[in-house]
């Protein structure tokens, strides 16, 4: 079999001394910021992308990635003993891990939520080594009409499922798309909306946007909130489940890892649906309902696996297509570029070793987290005590740094303060910055798609209905935005992002 | 205050005949500014000819990123900055001999403006297809676009860029320049579509396709150099295949601002020299398909010719280009 050698030399790259410091790295970085409440993964990641600059490209999509799955392991940590989601996505572990924490099983809802996300982990590794290869056969049927239609699909998903309301995500990836079009333009060489100003002929760098729209905005939001954080004050207990909690959370895995795997996907940030998909189901098909919200082990057990399974399925849009299916692979995207690939079906030919290197990682990484979170749960747990007065301003020092490093420009961190403020004007108006970053790297990738295909057509747009995979993906776009739309699923759609 | 320090130290190195001395040129690192991103050709052929260079000049030459505008953006930085020998700047073909006529408002004179120190390493050009083109040699093909532009969709990297730099004076030989050209963001992506088909042709470095040749996923019409390629000894050259024409190099090259003193260029010279007669360097480069400059290109005249030239020969069918 193919996949397996080919598995084989991804491993080979993996276990090389430096390719596991850097995973063990990045998960350790993942764990941490997934621990502390505030600072997601998106802005880890857009803040410690300058500092990759020096490693070689695997080693540092590596890290990167660590820092990403990593970040899903140490979000329900905090969601079981703080009661806060460390990520969105373990919003739904709160509901029944905390629950658990409070009967004084918080060890349990740990070990299970880390063997549940490491199990699907490892399955969904497989699953993009075994799906990698023909979807990237399969990318060859894609030419530039078929791309632009994805992605107009891939953002009619964000809009559908981002959360909060469908309006505002609409305007933030508008404003997103109309924020890719600064710069110079590709086909002709003019300047466009510039202003003359120089440093913008190539438009707005994206670490700029990234690190000033989360890094930024995220501290500025932090600051208000007082500190007060309810850590739980029992015992943690022990961590592995009883033959009893096995039993129970097996099934749940299974029907999770599965959901988070297939929503994981979906281009639009499906991976952050996986979760309440899973806890939804498990809860209409349990004997007993109404034990859920009250510590059932079945509504950790099953969204934790979700989480992490979508967490990895997600990059399989990037790797084979070049697409990232939301604000976190658009950065891996950033990252790819400035390492000088170019994400898209070329990358498993042209650099099978990062490729492969990435995937068998990921399997590495997980059984990394099943250590860093299981022992040394009580390392976590003091570091939820570390004043947000000491980690604030490092943070702040550490970004502007950053910045500066990505072009030696000082007006790239004016740049990025601006943005800050309106990264921080967006979260106070209610807006999802995220679907702005999706929008963003999508736009260039999109305009640039939509002309080569008008260009390649003589100038007709009924080349996106001629051809039939791209008429497909439309249709599917337009039928997700129809059924959002209407009402009755319209407010469905509240009640699972409410609850 | 520090230029005179300078001119002291050059004056006193002159008295010493080339001599080592301790306030010589270089007595700090050397930015070497690489006007595209980390990572791409000209960034790693700047690194490994850099690397080198540092051991002879007793100094580092750190490589300085600054991307943008087909690579007008660093070169613009380089040539202004104080002509000491500590800013050079890593360019080519686009940036040195095309640029000129590809950006109206350009703010340097690659021919008047600046001091040449020497070719770095050239990249044969390649005229590639789709497999299924019916097309069986170049002679056909030209004959086929000559009689139906209108049938065929072109893939460059984007304007300024090597394969559009190229391909422009390929059409501009044809007299077919207004012939359907498609951007892509890097030849990556374009060579993608080319694979796939949804695209014709288009020109290009001859590291970016030759695995692509060798697989027989596209065409190789011919090589636009004097000599066959040892990586694709199979390829007629352009001269062979009927089209003598069309010969043209993707090269890299380093300059310095005009007013850099001649101790420096002498050295900086110097120093790419011994770089490109290194054995581990040479291999370096010839692993990436890089041609090593000939004697007379690594030297400031040889390499301002070459520049001259290739602007001579590009300015018409840039003009006439739409853009």
């Amino acid at each position: 079999m193919d996949m397996f050698s080919n598995l084989a030399l991804g491993f080979g790259v993996a276990l090389s001394l430096q390719n596991l410091a850097l995973c063990f790295a990045g998960c350790l970085v993942g764990t941490l910021i997934g621990v502390l409440p505030g600072v997601g993964p998106i802005a880890t990641i857009a803040i410690l992308l300058p500092i990759t600059f020096g490693l070689d490209p695997t080693g540092a999509l590596i890290m990167l990635a660590g820092i990403y799955y990593g970040a899903q392991y140490g979000g329900s940590t905090t969601a079981i003993l703080v009661n806060i989601p460390g990520e969105a996505t373990s919003v739904v572990t709160t509901l029944d891990g905390h629950q658990m924490a409070k009967q004084g099983r918080a060890g349990v809802a740990l070990g299970t939520a880390a063997i549940g996300s490491f199990f699907a982990g490892c399955v969904a590794t497989l699953f993009i080594a075994a799906l990698g290869a023909p979807l990237t056969k399969l990318a060859l049927l894609f030419g530039p009409a078929e791309y632009f239609s994805l992605m107009v699909m891939g953002l009619c998903f964000a809009v559908v499922l981002a959360r909060g309301s469908i309006l505002k995500a609409f305007c933030m990836i508008m404003v997103g798309l109309l924020l890719s079009t600064v710069g110079t333009d590709l086909e002709t060489g003019q300047e466009r909306m510039t202003l003359g100003f120089a440093p913008l002929a190539d438009g707005i760098d994206f670490a700029v946007l990234a690190m000033g729209v989360f890094g930024f905005a995220e501290v500025l939001r932090n600051l208000e909130n007082p500190e007060a954080r309810d850590v739980v004050k029992t015992k943690i207990g022990r961590l592995l489940p009883d033959w009893n909690d096995i039993k129970q959370s097996v099934a749940p895995v299974l029907r999770g890892t599965f959901i988070g795997g297939i929503l994981g996907i979906l281009p639009g940030n499906g991976a952050v649906l996986g979760p309440f998909a899973s806890y939804t189901l498990e809860k209409k098909i349990a004997k007993d309902p109404s034990r859920f919200g009250k510590g059932a082990i079945e509504g950790v057990a099953g969204p934790e696996s979700a989480n992490n399974a979508g967490a990895q399925t997600a990059f399989i849009p990037l790797l084979t297509l070049g697409i990232p299916p939301n604000a976190v692979m658009a950065l891996m995207v950033g990252a790819m570029t400035i390492h000088g690939i170019i994400p898209g079906p070329q990358v498993i030919t042209k650099n099978p070793d990062l490729f492969w290197g990435m995937i068998a990682s990921m399997w590495i990484g997980n059984l990394m987290l099943l250590i860093i979170n299981l022992p040394l749960v009580g390392v976590w747990v003091k570091l939820l005590q570390v004043p947000y007065r000491l980690m604030f301003p490092s943070i702040l020092i550490f970004c502007c740094i950053g910045i500066y490093s990505v072009n030696n420009q000082p007006v790239d961190v004016a740049f990025t303060a601006m943005f800050g403020l309106f990264g921080y004007l967006l979260i106070k108006l209610g807006f999802e910055p995220a679907p702005m970053l999706l929008g963003f790297v999508l736009g260039k990738l999109m305009e640039e798609k939509l002309r080569q295909a008008l260009i390649i057509s003589r100038g007709s747009f009924m080349t996106f209905v001629e051809r039939p995979i791209s008429a497909g993906l439309l249709v599917v776009a337009v039928v997700i935005l129809v059924v959002a739309l209407l009402p009755s699923i319209n407010k469905k759609r509240d009640e699972v992002f409410t609850e | 205050m520090k230029r005179t320090v300078l001119g002291l130290a050059a004056a006193l190195s002159l008295a010493l005949a080339g001599g080592a001395h301790a306030q010589a040129y270089p007595t700090k690192p050397v930015t070497m500014i690489v006007p595209f991103a980390a990572g791409g050709p000209t960034d790693i052929i700047a690194r490994i000819v850099g690397d080198h260079m540092s051991k002879t000049l007793g100094q580092q030459v750190v490589i300085e990123n600054v991307a943008g505008a087909g690579g007008t953006t660093g070169i613009t930085r380089a040539l202004t900055a104080a002509p000491d020998g500590y800013t050079i700047a890593m360019g080519h073909l686009g940036t040195f001999s095309a640029a000129p006529a590809t950006y109206p408002g350009l703010k340097y004179d690659p021919i008047n403006g600046m001091q040449p120190i020497g070719m770095a390493g050239g990249t044969p050009i390649l005229i590639v297809g789709r497999k299924n083109l019916d097309a069986a040699d170049l002679k056909a093909f030209v004959a086929a676009v000559k009689a139906n532009p209108d049938k065929f969709n072109e893939a460059h990297a984007g304007l300024g860029s090597v394969s559009w730099t190229t391909c422009t004076l390929f059409k501009g030989i044809l007299g077919t320049p207004k012939l359907n050209a498609v951007a892509y963001r890097g030849t990556g992506p374009a060579l993608n579509d080319l694979v796939s088909g949804q695209i014709d042709f288009m020109c290009d470095q001859i590291v970016s396709v030759s695995e692509q040749v060798k697989a027989g996923t596209i065409k190789a019409y011919a090589i636009a150099s004097a000599q066959r390629s040892p990586a694709l000894p199979n390829v007629p050259t352009t001269t062979e295949a009927g089209l003598p024409e069309y010969q043209i190099e993707a090269w890299n090259g380093i300059a310095a601002p005009k007013g850099t003193p001649k101790e420096a260029v002498d050295r900086l010279v110097d120093a790419l020299n011994k770089a490109l007669n290194d054995e581990n360097t040479k291999k370096r480069l010839l692993e990436l398909g890089t041609v090593l400059p000939t004697a007379a290109e690594r030297t400031p005249d040889g390499f301002a010719a070459l520049i001259k030239r290739d602007a001579a020969k590009l300015d018409p069918a840039l003009k006439a280009a739409p853009k």
